[in-house]
């Protein structure tokens, strides 16, 4: 075996190509070779996104959002509301991007309705998904108030919401895709819009961190770890490097 | 037509933990070595940058250094009265991407299986006898625990693992885990520095008459140079670890202990965003002879190989082997059939903690920051009266407070509105938790195959997981929640409970990458689908290498005995296989 490794070891010389490090574009195999591969700025830092406009969102779709969000995070002594908070502009941003798009997800046939256990089987995009949910919530709202959901007062949005995760309403959506699921989406990323590092368009002034005491991205507690039921004393920074 | 490569005396299909300790060794043996992976070249300064990496969304949220489910699926049923379906994204577990693998991404937990888990059909029919087991396709792995503690040690020393020796040469160490099976040195690094949680947990644990110790942590509590040379850096507490790669070079990953000696050398090739479809056999099937792959322009190459090391995720061995008709499947109903065999899990729950006045500062973590007991793990306790085997290690472990995923609440409270806000407020800091993680022993109805109806992006079937929580672990574990019960009173807390395990395995949560089995070893090749050197008991020119060859799970995380198996196959294919090529043990 020893020689044949010599043997292919020359072979590879004068095929050439193999006996120096070749680094392809990032869209190719690469073969890599006797060093440690290193090239500047391979990196791919977050791009901060741009807090203007709506990306995905139709003017009615962002203000039925905001309102949501308005409502799932209300404003109060302890931050500002979802929608100064951001949340809505985080979600857009989501759902014109890979998320929306569903681009990790395994998005092949045939679409059947599953168990609880196995997921969701729709064949909606989470982008569709909002789409769709908004449409159906406004029709809701509608037949029952005559108002969209954004017209309504706190307490008959509350009612709503209430409605929604409890199962109590159920909205004209489509085989695989239930008004549950519909919120649970909705709550999960007005979540991420509060909690994520601002760079996203959420947690505006890190309103979300503040409140609870989270130091987002200082990456270094050595200075604290023995310090026993002693509240930490830094606010928090972000990866850009806002401080609050 | 698939483009011919030259030959090379060894092929390994993926460069995680076990395809670089495999590529370390062989060709520190000589051996000319092509390693084939489907991610991307990762590493430390570029990929896993200290400026960003701390970014809960990215990175544990959207899953940005995991597998795709676009790029590989699976699909997933309870039982085979079930269909299976497609798992749209993963959920319960995340196997890793590129190179370093799932290692990139894990805690660190770096554990050694028992020598009763090596011997565990024959070590519980001597206890209890064989009516005991007799629901459980419990089997002995074919390589006993003194064979194969050097290949533990020599794992931990490449990780710079930091711990505390419980056991050493038989002498019990104080402060270590007593129930440990004996190693012959103490850990590389003294255990990491304690936050308050943990040595709250530890300190009612001894209370209690138990025996807790830090739980053995790849992330290092002190700088270390390996054996290899390679340097890394002191944990810093930063509370971004499981998901997300480490930017401190302080978790041990292939980057960070192999990979800068690896890659250095000439004779070791690396092909990234190459995806191997299947290992081609010979006519008669008996020997393999390369492998197919295909880059990113949808080009196929052929790549011969003397021998084809299988170092994929373990779940993806399997399908390798299906794919590439490796061994025979596995068929429930007649126990007959290897290839698929005795598939396991992890079997888990959690005791929460709510107090008023305490600042736990939950952001203060790592990956292993903990304390654990084994009092109630494996064999470690008397089950004679008790309707079950196995058991659970329980620990205390505070990773993180990343908050879109970590903010308790007090049970009861809204999950959105104003009183969710407060309630937010009041339990974010003032909280605890303990867990048990518990074995996952093989019954003959959970098992892999491959799936009819779905396929991935070149058309090969997905792997199919028939699986569901037997009878005995779930009735281990709510004995285990019982303990959890009485262990959380001497805390005196504002609230106190425990979420116990309940049968119906649902794929949407996470729970635990900690999949095995499926392609296991053993000394029978009825019963097993590798010997115990890892070699396909078939096609004696593959080594199928990782968490597949588990006979089952233990109530430990398996990196540890992932890590020993792949140096004790890389011994065996060093010392004995290129001597004499052929089958390691006679079949």
């Amino acid at each position: 075996m020893e020689n044949t490794s010599r043997g292919l070891s020359r072979r590879r010389l004068l095929a050439s190509a193999a006996a120096l490090p070749i680094l392809a574009g990032t869209a190719d195999g690469r073969t890599i070779s006797g060093t440690v591969p290193w090239s500047p700025f391979a990196g791919a830092p977050p791009r901060p996104v741009n807090p203007l406009g709506w990306y995905y969102f139709t003017p009615v779709e962002a203000a039925t959002v905001e309102a949501m969000v308005d409502r799932l995070i209300p404003a109060d002594h302890l931050s500002p509301g979802g929608k100064d908070c951001g949340c809505a502009v985080y979600i857009d941003r989501q759902l014109a991007g890979s998320f929306g798009q569903a681009d990790r997800l395994y998005t092949k046939g045939p679409f059947r309705q599953g168990l609880p256990t196995q997921g969701y089987q729709g064949d909606l995009t989470p982008a569709g998904r909002y789409r769709l949910g908004i449409q159906a919530l406004n029709d809701y709202t509608n037949a029952t108030y005559k108002k969209d959901f954004r017209a309504l007062s706190a307490e008959q949005q509350d009612e709503v919401l209430t409605g929604l995760d409890g199962n109590k309403i159920q909205l004209k959506l489509k085989p695989g895709f239930s008004t549950k699921q519909f919120f649970e989406l909705v709550l999960q990323n007005t979540m991420e819009g509060f909690f994520a590092d601002p760079l996203y368009g959420g947690n505006k002034n890190m309103a979300g961190w503040k409140m609870i005491g989270f130091p987002g991205a200082r990456y270094d507690y050595r200075d604290h770890i023995d310090k026993h039921n002693v509240p930490y004393p830094k606010g928090p920074v972000s990866i850009y490097g806002m401080e609050g | 037509m698939a483009r011919l490569l030259p030959k090379r005396d060894a092929v390994i299909i993926g460069l995680g933990w076990t395809g670089s300790i495999l590529a370390q060794q062989l060709t520190d043996a000589g051996l000319n070595v092509v390693a084939i992976e489907r991610g991307p070249w990762r590493d430390t300064s570029t990929d896993f940058n200290i400026a960003y990496m701390q970014d809960e969304l990215r990175y544990a949220i959207r899953k940005d250094l995991f597998l795709k489910p676009s790029t590989e699926a699976m699909t997933m049923r309870n039982n085979a009265g079930q269909t299976a379906l497609p798992m749209r994204d993963y959920g319960s577990f995340l196997p890793g991407d590129g190179v370093g693998g799932a290692g990139v991404h894990w805690n660190g937990h770096t554990w050694r299986f028992w020598d009763s888990d090596f011997s565990i059909k024959t070590h519980l029919t001597q206890r209890y006898g064989a009516a005991k087991v007799k629901n459980l396709q419990l089997q002995d792995w074919g390589v006993t625990w003194n064979e194969i503690e050097h290949s533990f040690d020599q794992f931990e020393y490449i990780c710079g693992t930091s711990g505390k020796a419980g056991n050493l040469k038989g002498q019990i160490q104080s402060g270590g885990n007593p129930f440990e099976s004996p190693r012959t040195r103490d850990y590389p690094t003294p255990p990491l520095r304690m936050p308050y949680a943990p040595t709250l947990f530890a300190e009612k644990m001894k209370e209690l008459g138990y025996h807790p110790f830090p739980l053995p942590a790849s992330n290092l509590s002190q700088a270390y140079i390996n054996p290899l040379g390679v340097r890394m850096g002191q944990c810093t507490y930063c509370g971004f670890c499981e998901r997300f790669a480490c930017g401190n070079y302080s978790k041990a990953s292939a980057q960070t202990t192999i990979l800068p000696v690896l890659m250095k050398k000439p004779h070791f090739e690396l092909r990234t965003e190459c995806e191997v479809l299947k290992v081609n056999l010979t006519p008669d099937g008996k020997m393999a002879k390369s492998v197919t792959y295909i880059d990113t322009h949808g080009v196929e190459y052929e790549q011969p190989g003397d021998m084809v090391l299988i170092c994929a995720y373990g779940l993806m061995n399997v399908r390798m082997m299906l794919l590439s008709k490796i061994g025979t499947q596995y068929d429930p109903v007649t126990g007959k059939g290897t290839v698929g065999r005795n598939y396991c899990y992890q079997t888990s729950a959690g005791a929460r903690l709510m107090f008023e006045d305490k600042h736990f500062n939950p952001f203060i973590g790592a990956g292993s920051l903990g304390q654990t007991i084994d009092d109630f793990n494996g064999d470690a306790f008397d089950h004679s009266k008790l309707d079950f085997v196995g058991g659970a290690g329980i620990s205390c472990t505070v990773t993180n407070g990343r908050p879109i995923s970590n903010r308790p609440t007090m049970p009861g409270t809204p999950r959105w509105g104003a009183k969710w806000k407060q309630a937010t407020v009041d339990g974010y800091g003032n909280s605890m938790g303990f867990g048990s993680q518990g074995s996952s022993y093989p019954v003959r109805e959970n098992y892999l195959d491959l799936d009819p109806t779905y396929s991935d992006r070149h058309g090969r079937p997905l792997l199919r997981i028939t699986f569901d929580f037997p009878d005995n672990d779930v009735a281990m574990s709510h004995y285990v929640s019982d303990q959890l019960e009485k262990m959380t009173k001497p805390f005196n807390a504002k609230f106190a409970g425990v979420a116990r395990l309940k049968k119906g395995w649902d794929s949407v949560p996470y729970q635990s990458t900690h999949n095995t089995g499926g392609a296991i070893m053993g000394s029978d090749p009825q019963t097993s689908a590798v010997n115990k050197y890892l070699q396909s008991w078939d096609v004696p020119n593959v080594f199928v290498i990782g968490a597949s060859a588990f006979a089952h799970n233990a109530g430990m995380n398996p990196t540890g005995t992932v890590g020993a198996l792949a140096f004790w196959a890389a011994e065996a294919i060093t010392t004995k296989y290129i001597k004499s090529p052929g089958a390691l043990v006679p079949g």
